[in-house]
């Protein structure tokens, strides 16, 4: 039987904050990899994070309720200011994941103490966010990079859920 | 018992059509072993897994994926009784199989996202989220026999 390192339980919403960093999940190649693929997507942000969030909304109806005081009809203004905000947030953080838990500070308080959206929602907009990259992308979206993204973007979940309690 | 519109309906025999069982199977499992590296426990027979490309390589994980589909697609064919088709392919992985019902979920988690690169924006917010119902139902039924 394979030995598991420590990994982040798909279940836990809390992870030990070493494996958080990235600093330990990471290779070189694929921090590069997750830089480049959110580098591509600043300039569609509105686009990308609109469907990220329709995708999530349509997919896990749950999550509407954190939104009941917005416009999240497809196409709206509300949904795609909403959704550029979080693909910029994500794409400078790739700029350069080692320092992620200095760049999300401001965020990780406004998630604790004004959001408090319930962790277990990171999870689900970040299957959605692999889902609209692989419809984007096709086969560029391949195994490595697919894993390299669920790493990071898992990594970057547990790092805004550190101040809940 | 599972309720499905006609919509749901359409959507979900839609994507099927659209599959190639060979080569969405070989896809959505190879994926799974790569991104989930721990899930490879199950499949230590199988050969060669030890690099990306060696298990993309990989025939018997193909032929495994072929399978998987060839499962799928009886509970495409009983999407009102998944539960009941299913029973005895629960036992199989409880009983046989020994295989953490979680993982259900992250092959299809993988499914989703290979069905996704395939079809790109054909595959809509309300095809994804049609037929991730589907596969919830089909990881709910293929975990009920687990004791």
């Amino acid at each position: 039987m394979q030995t598991c390192a420590v990994r982040p339980s798909r279940h836990s919403t809390f992870t030990h904050s070493t494996s958080a960093t990235g600093y330990n999940m990471l290779t070189k190649h694929e921090k590069e990899l997750i830089a480049k693929i959110w580098d591509k997507m600043i300039p569609v942000a509105s686009d990308i994070g609109a469907e990220c969030l329709l995708r999530m909304m349509t997919t896990f109806p749950g999550t509407k309720t954190y939104f009941a005081h917005l416009d999240i009809r497809p196409g709206s203004p509300h949904l795609r200011s909403h959704g550029k905000k979080i693909v910029l947030a994500i794409a400078e953080c790739s700029k350069d994941i080692s320092s992620m838990m200095v760049t999300l500070a401001p965020l990780q308080t406004l998630h604790a103490y004004k959001l408090r959206i319930d962790p277990c929602n990171f999870k689900l907009l970040c299957h959605c966010i692999l889902v609209t990259l692989a419809a984007h992308m096709g086969d560029e979206f391949d195994p490595v990079a697919h894993a390299a993204m669920d790493k990071y973007l898992s990594a970057f979940a547990a790092v805004l859920a550190e101040k809940y309690r | 018992m599972v309720e499905w519109t006609d919509e749901e309906r359409a959507a979900i025999s839609d994507i099927f059509s659209k599959l190639d069982y060979d080569e969405v199977g070989q896809k959505c499992l190879s994926r799974c072993l790569i991104v989930y590296p721990w899930t490879q426990r199950y499949f230590g027979a199988f050969g060669n897994l030890y690099n990306a490309e060696a298990i993309m390589n990989n025939p018997l994980i193909a032929k495994h994926g072929t399978t998987v589909l060839r499962g799928l697609e009886r509970a495409l064919n009983n999407m009102d009784d998944i539960k009941n088709t299913y029973a005895e392919l629960s036992v199989l992985h409880s009983e046989k199989l020994h295989v953490d019902p979680d993982n259900f979920k992250l092959l299809s988690d993988c499914l989703t996202i290979v069905i996704a690169a395939k079809m790109g924006t054909t595959f809509t917010p309300e095809y994804q989220a049609s037929f991730q119902k589907f596969l919830s139902v089909v990881v709910s039924a293929l975990g009920k026999q687990y004791h």
